[in-house]
């Protein structure tokens, strides 16, 4: 019998158990978290691919953002969080006690909820890690605002007004803008939680059409409560539950063949 | 954070839409079930006035199939359902096409019931009895596993179909000795052959839905595989 060409989706699945060093932009490897007593992870193991976007998914409190506040430290903040296991970097453990903190941060970009620009012009918001890191060329500053603004889909709305305040800007357009901010400085990750839960369903457009954009550059790690988000601009979706990854895969195996009951459960509305 | 509820949507709502389509695709099942057997009764016994009930009736068959695909293209529309219920929507939207399909094959075995040509084939007519008996059976398990959703039934009746297929190659056989013998009978003989050709797909039709059953219940499209591949996929 003829073999019948299946959707080329299928053939484009990354094997995530046995992603090769070279694709592997992060490597989570055993970690548990504890706010005091209270265990918020158990034993999370996983790969995040290069250039791909990953969504985490699962109901509140399950330890999605927690994770996410891992990859870059922010976890840190919290007097009583403990954490055991390694994130992997370049293959060097984030939480060793050599790593500078803000260094790595750098590396690894964050967008919260709320777009939460600077009390700033655009442009001040935009060249802030720049200035931090001591660059003060007019020119070069310049060009990666420009740079920043068009790769955060923005540079249109905003190239006639750069010294305006930034709190002049409409929700989605904020939101943009802090993209901007955070690849400014060119991260090689960008963790984004829940980035568009605070936004009208065009502006959440506008930046999930962004999304799909970014991987082209960076590793996007994105938290979202919008299932059909994650169905949308992900490649690779991760289901957690109280703690533990439940199931972790290509996105359109997930939504489609979930393998685990509890991920059938909970993205076809039946949790509860 | 409280347990998981494994079978309820949080949404009645939906839950009550999709017991519905459901329902509805059982009862148009049982409607294209009682179409065929009237279609081969009114065939073996010529009875012109059962095979126009038959032919009146079909309106209703493509009635349910437009009115379950307009519910389908709803809840996908407002719903967005993922995993198994959007195999589930899937499912039923291409069964309803092979049930509206079926249908036309009763009437297409209506149709020959009535006309004149055919009558003067009449002891022809007895071979394909037995094979609508057998189609009969079929359509009747395959709806039967798709109101359970059986991948397992759903998979020994797939291999049925071959069977309906040998059963239709010697009726071929037959017919064509009696066109042979005597070159008046094919315009008859030919009537017959289409009656055989829309029994035999009444076959092919219940094997495509034993198909997305086995998609709806394990995932897994087997169109288009050989039968190794499909048991391993259905026992993985």
């Amino acid at each position: 019998m003829i073999s019948i060409q299946r959707s080329n989706m299928q053939t484009e699945t990354v094997d995530l158990a046995n992603l090769p060093a070279q694709d592997t932009a992060l490597e989570i490897r055993n970690l548990d978290l504890r706010y005091g007593d209270k265990q918020a992870l158990f034993d999370v193991s996983m790969k995040i691919p290069k250039k791909q976007v990953t969504a985490f998914i699962g109901p509140s409190g399950c330890g999605k953002s927690t994770l996410l506040r891992c990859i870059n430290r922010m976890n840190d903040l919290v007097d009583t969080c403990k954490i055991d296991g390694e994130i992997l970097l370049h293959g060097q453990n984030i939480y060793d006690k050599k790593v500078d903190v803000a260094a790595l941060r750098r590396n690894v970009g964050m967008v919260f909820q709320r777009p939460n620009p600077f009390p700033k012009s655009i442009y001040e918001n935009v060249v802030y890690g720049l200035r931090l890191q001591g660059l003060n060329n007019r020119r070069e500053l310049d060009e990666a605002a420009e740079r920043s603004l068009r790769g955060a889909a923005i540079w249109d709305e905003v190239k006639d007004r750069l010294h305006d305040n930034a709190f002049g800007l409409s929700g989605g357009q904020q939101q943009r803008l802090v993209i901007a901010r955070a690849i400014a400085i060119e991260p090689e990750v960008l963790l984004l939680d829940e980035p568009t839960s605070a936004l009208d369903p065009i502006s959440t457009l506008t930046i999930e059409e962004l999304i799909t954009e970014l991987k082209e550059k960076y590793t996007v790690v994105i938290v979202t409560h919008n299932m059909q988000q994650a169905a949308r601009v992900s490649d690779q979706t991760a289901f957690m539950y109280m703690g533990e990854l439940v199931e972790y895969g290509d996105t359109n195996t997930i939504f489609t063949t979930p393998k685990k009951r509890k991920t059938e459960d909970y993205i076809t509305g039946r949790y509860g | 954070m409280e347990k998981m509820n494994l079978n309820k949507h949080i949404s009645g709502q939906f839950n009550a839409e999709l017991d519905d389509i459901r329902n509805r695709v059982l009862a148009m099942g049982g409607l294209v079930e009682r179409q065929l057997e009237q279609a081969l009764d009114a065939l073996a016994g010529l009875d012109a006035e059962l095979a126009r009930t038959v032919i009146d009736g079909d309106h209703k068959v493509n009635g349910m199939e437009v009115a379950i695909d307009e519910e389908c293209t709803r809840i996908i529309a407002k719903r967005q359902p993922a995993a198994s219920d959007l195999r589930l929507i899937l499912a039923i939207s291409k069964t309803i096409t092979d049930l509206e399909r079926i249908g036309d094959a009763c009437v297409r075995i209506a149709k020959a019931a009535v006309d004149k040509r055919a009558k003067s084939q009449e002891p022809l007519l007895v071979s394909i009895e037995s094979m609508g008996r057998h189609a009969t059976r079929t359509l009747h398990a395959t709806l039967d596993a798709l109101a359970r959703m059986d991948a397992e039934q759903a998979f020994e009746l797939h291999k049925e179909d071959a069977k309906l297929d040998k059963e239709y190659e010697g009726i071929i056989r037959q017919l064509m000795t009696y066109m042979m013998e005597d070159p008046r009978s094919i315009p008859g003989v030919l009537d017959v052959l289409w009656a055989a050709r829309a029994v035999e797909r009444v076959g092919d039709r219940c094997k495509n839905i034993c198909e997305y059953i086995i998609y709806y219940v394990k995932g897994k499209d087997v169109r288009h595989t050989s039968y190794e591949d499909m048991e391993k996929d259905l026992h993985q």
